[in-house]
Parts: C-alpha cells; sequence; structure tokens
C-alpha cells in the first residue's frame, strides 16, 4: 500500500535521506531500526508530508503522495504519532482525541472512533477532562496512540513511541499496539530505538544508517542475524565492529 | 473627591476599558496563533469606526444596526490583507515572524493612515443620534446609555469569540495550531487556513470596537495608531493566555487612567498607561493574568 522509490531528502543544504526505498503492504507491521541520527524521524516526516523529497517518489494506493498537502495525508489515510506525542497540552484529553478526526470524513464517525479509543485506553477516559499537559508520560503516549487512531488511519507512523518510558508501560504500548494491527485493518510503520522489542512485534524490518537503507529482512530473521546481534542487541562477542 | 465623582469615574473607566479589552483581544489571538505583532490593528479600529460613521452621515444608518455590516466589511478586509500582505510570513520561524510582522504592519498602518487622511481628511468626526445625550440616572450618578451598551457589547464580542474558541471545531483547530502548528498539520488541520481566518475575525472584532468608540468620541485618521498602543498595552499586561485575562487587563487600565486623572490630571492620563506598560515589562514580563501551562 506504501510505496517509497530512491527518495533523498535535504535539510536545507544538509542531505538526510540517500535513495531510501521502503515499501509497507496491507496489514503489515514494518520497523524501521537504527541509531539515532540515522534519519528515522526524517523518513517519518517525509511520508507525512512535513518534509518534501528532492528526488524519488513515496507513493500510497497508487497516488503519488510526495505531491500532497500534508493535511491531505492525513484524510488519505495516514496518520502519524510524532516523537515525543506532539500533545495539544493546554487543551482537555477529549478536545486531543477530537482534533484527531479532524478530516471530514473521521469527523462523521468520531462518537464511535472515541469509544474505540475509550476501550483500548480505559485509563484516557478517566482522564478525559484533564488538561493532556498533565498526564503522566505513559498516558501522553497512548492519548497520542488515540489521537491519532481518531482519523481512522490505514497506516499508522509510530515515532519512537517507546521513549523515555519505563520498561513496563514499553511492553503494555506495545501489546497494544499489537492489538491495533491485529485485524489487519490497519498497517503500521513503526521507527524504533529499542530494537528488540520492536522486531518482536513481526512483520519485517529495514535498518537504516547514516541516511541509507543497509539490511531489510523478515524481523525475526533480523533478530537472528550476527549483525543485528552485535550492533543492536549488544549480545555479540565483538564490542562494535569498527 | 466626593463619592459620585468617584463612581461616576470608576463607571467612565469600566466603559472604556471594556474597549480597550475588546481591542486588544483580537491583536492577542493573532500573536497567540500564528506570532504576528500587528500594530495596524488600531487601523482596523479606525476603518471600523468611519465605515459607522459614513454610514450613519450618509445614510442614516444607526452605528448599533450597521454593526453587522461593518464587522463583515473589515472582515473582508482582514482577508485581503492577510492574503496580500501578511501570507507570506507564515514560512518563517516564530522569531522572525514577530520582527517581520512588526515592520510589515507598522509600513500598513502608515499607509492607511494617510490613505485615510487623504480621502477623509484629519477633520474630527462624531457620530450624534438623538439618544447620544440620554443618560441613565442611578444612586446619583449619570450613565450614558451609549456607553453602557458599549460596554454590553464589548463584552457579548468577547464572550462570542471565547465560545468560538472553545466550542466549534474551527475554534479547536485554531488553538491546536496555536499551541503546536506541526502536530496540528499530522492531525489534518490546514494552519495556513487558520491563520487566514484568525486574521479577519480579529479584524472585524477591531471593527465592532470601532464602533463602539465613535458612538462615544470623536474620529480622525490618527485614532488607529493610538489604539494600536492601547491594545498593545493591555496584551502585555494581561499576558499570553485565556481571553478572560485580556478583557479584564483592559478593565484596569481603563480604570486606571480614570482615577489618574484625579492624581495626575487630564493631560498626563496617556502617560500612566505607558508608565505601567514599562514597569509591567521590566517586573513581570510574563504578564498580570497569565494562565500555568
Amino acid at each position: 500500500m506504501l510505496e517509497i522509490h530512491a527518495i533523498d531528502v535535504f535539510y536545507g543544504d544538509l542531505q538526510a535521506l540517500w535513495g531510501v526505498s521502503l515499501n509497507v503492504q496491507q496489514g503489515e507491521i514494518v520497523s524501521l531500526v537504527g541509531p539515532n541520527g540515522a534519519g528515522k524521524s526524517t523518513l517519518m516526516k517525509t511520508v507525512s508530508g512535513l518534509l518534501r523529497p528532492a528526488t524519488g517518489s513515496i507513493i500510497f494506493d497508487g497516488i503519488r503522495l510526495d505531491r500532497v498537502p500534508a493535511y491531505e495525508i492525513v484524510e488519505m489515510g495516514i496518520c502519524m504519532v510524532p516523537e515525543g506525542g506532539r500533545l495539544f497540552s493546554s487543551m482537555s484529553v477529549v478536545e486531543n482525541l477530537e482534533l484527531g478526526a479532524f478530516n471530514i470524513e473521521a469527523r462523521k464517525e468520531r462518537f464511535e472512533a472515541l469509544e474505540r479509543v475509550y476501550e483500548i485506553f480505559p485509563v484516557i477516559k478517566a482522564r478525559k477532562n484533564q488538561m493532556a499537559g498533565t498526564l503522566s508520560g505513559g498516558e501522553q503516549q497512548m492519548l497520542a496512540i488515540g489521537r491519532a487512531l481518531m482519523s481512522q488511519p490505514k497506516l499508522l507512523l509510530l515515532d519512537e513511541i517507546s521513549l523515555g518510558l519505563a520498561p513496563l508501560l514499553v511492553q503494555s504500548i506495545f501489546r497494544v499496539i499489537k492489538m491495533i494491527n491485529d485485524s489487519k485493518q490497519i498497517s503500521l510503520l513503526l521507527v524504533e530505538q529499542n530494537v528488540r522489542m520492536a522486531l518482536e512485534l513481526g512483520g519485517r524490518g529495514y535498518i537504516i544508517e547514516t541516511g541509507r537503507i543497509v539490511g531489510h529482512d523478515e524481523a525475526q530473521r533480523l533478530l537472528e542475524s550476527e549483525k543485528v546481534k552485535k550492533a543492536y542487541l549488544g549480545l555479540g562477542e565483538v564490542q562494535g565492529e569498527n | 473627591m466626593t463619592a459620585e465623582a468617584i463612581g461616576q469615574t470608576l463607571i467612565y473607566g469600566i466603559t472604556i476599558g471594556s474597549l480597550y479589552g475588546l481591542a486588544a483581544v483580537g491583536l492577542s489571538l493573532i500573536f497567540g496563533v500564528m506570532s504576528y505583532l500587528n500594530v495596524a490593528h488600531g487601523t482596523l479600529l479606525m476603518l471600523g469606526a468611519y465605515a459607522s460613521y459614513w454610514l450613519f452621515s450618509l445614510y442614516g444608518v444607526d452605528p448599533f444596526l450597521s454593526i453587522p455590516v461593518v464587522m463583515m466589511t473589515v472582515f473582508l478586509v482582514g482577508l485581503i490583507l492577510y492574503v496580500l500582505v501578511f501570507s507570506t510570513l507564515a514560512k518563517l520561524e516564530t522569531d522572525s515572524r514577530i520582527k517581520n510582522s512588526l515592520l510589515i504592519s507598522f509600513g500598513l498602518m502608515l499607509v492607511l493612515d494617510n490613505l485615510a487622511i487623504l480621502f477623509w481628511t484629519a477633520d474630527e468626526r462624531t457620530v450624534t443620534t438623538f439618544y447620544s445625550g440620554a443618560v441613565l440616572e442611578f444612586l446619583g450618578l449619570r450613565l450614558p446609555y451609549v456607553r453602557l451598551s458599549g460596554l454590553a457589547l464589548a463584552v457579548m464580542g468577547i464572550l462570542a469569540l471565547h465560545l468560538l474558541l472553545t466550542k466549534t471545531y474551527f475554534g479547536k483547530s485554531v488553538r491546536a495550531a496555536s499551541i503546536d502548528w506541526e502536530a496540528a498539520t499530522l492531525m489534518g488541520i490546514k494552519v495556513n487556513k487558520t491563520y487566514l481566518f484568525s486574521f479577519a475575525i480579529s479584524s472585524a472584532l477591531a471593527a465592532l470596537c470601532g464602533t463602539l468608540f465613535c458612538l462615544s468620541y470623536a474620529v480622525t485618521p490618527t485614532i488607529g495608531e493610538a489604539w494600536s498602543i492601547k491594545a498593545l498595552i493591555v496584551v502585555v499586561l494581561a499576558g499570553m493566555g485565556r481571553i478572560g485575562g485580556v478583557f479584564f487587563a483592559g478593565l484596569l487600565l481603563g480604570v486606571v487612567e480614570s482615577v489618574s486623572v484625579f492624581f495626575v490630571g487630564a493631560s498626563y492620563q496617556e502617560v500612566v498607561g505607558l508608565v505601567i506598560f514599562v514597569l509591567v515589562l521590566m517586573f513581570k514580563p510574563q504578564g498580570l493574568f497569565t494562565m500555568k501551562v
């Protein structure tokens, strides 16, 4: 459903992505892992329309995304949970969720969507009238995911959702993510520094280093590969390989 | 100083203060939403005042009745000004937006004020209706009806804006865009559209304020500048935050200015606001009515 063909992306004069290609099929979970500054978030921002590729193309359900304004990309069914959640902190939890359903199509079904989000995250329902900024870190992350779900996405982009959360919370967030994907209605593209958690979700994985895709395989096989074990899971006999 | 004199002064302070609040709310709205410092805000108010004046003097339309037309007209002026002049700034970072909008709107103010002088001359214009001098006698106080209705309409205008921002989908999208435009874009909000309409709404509120002003005071092309300064003082007093805070800061400025007549005389009345402006910036630059986030 999402096909990225050889995109180059720049920040001003600085090239952040070099000929990156990646695809996500209907109902699939795809993880993009790699070290800090490798270009993971850049790729996410490019798919969601905040950045534009200089060359290459991004096609979603047959339509060229790299020519569509960011707000229409949401309507087409791609929604991103940005790094750090980026909630509207001085607005209430319910208002944040309502804003997730801003596009015309999602707005029609916002009450049903709201009930679904409350079902997935009962703790969010309990706090619905609080300011989003007063929630705990884990709750904020759940609200950020819930807000994205309100847009009725076909493809959910998750940027570092485990960042800064306690291990137990990370596990429960990943359980929810798995559940969101269970019915195969929503495909997931997630960016993670927590390589093990991400690859254990299953599906496929891409490894990105300094703006280039350097590896790509079934998530299970990546978990077992020597390279990943050494570089990302700290299991190799040699520390680092430079 | 009799009790009546004090009461009378307070009433006048509150009624003019409510207009300060109304003028400042629009300025605060666009500063909060898109980080534009629009010093031509008072000029839009002046346009509203002249629109009411001309409709009254040429066609005999009562200023209270012409409010919807005047607000719609200046709303359109706001839309056009935003598209032609201010929309290019939206691409800039916050800091550059503040500086550039300040320069652009200052130039705009000079141009529009001088065009007003050219077309309408610098003569003082007053709107005198059959009810202009009517007062409500209450506990020995004399309350002019036009001022009381001005107060009521100013409160209604501010309340309407508050409801728009808190109860409607559009208003919520405006607040979201003002908190984090990038996250708002990711939610499918057309941030440029929220900017455009916030600017136009702010212009329409300035026009309402202009109409209410022309009912009690003389109108000249230069009132724009004076009102921009008043609105700026009130915004600094209030700090960024709730609309209610801006309104109360407006009342405070109005009352302090009126009461200061007893102490420094009418000729120094204007200075008082500016002194407060400087003191607040020196000692409490975040404003008096800020909301903790």
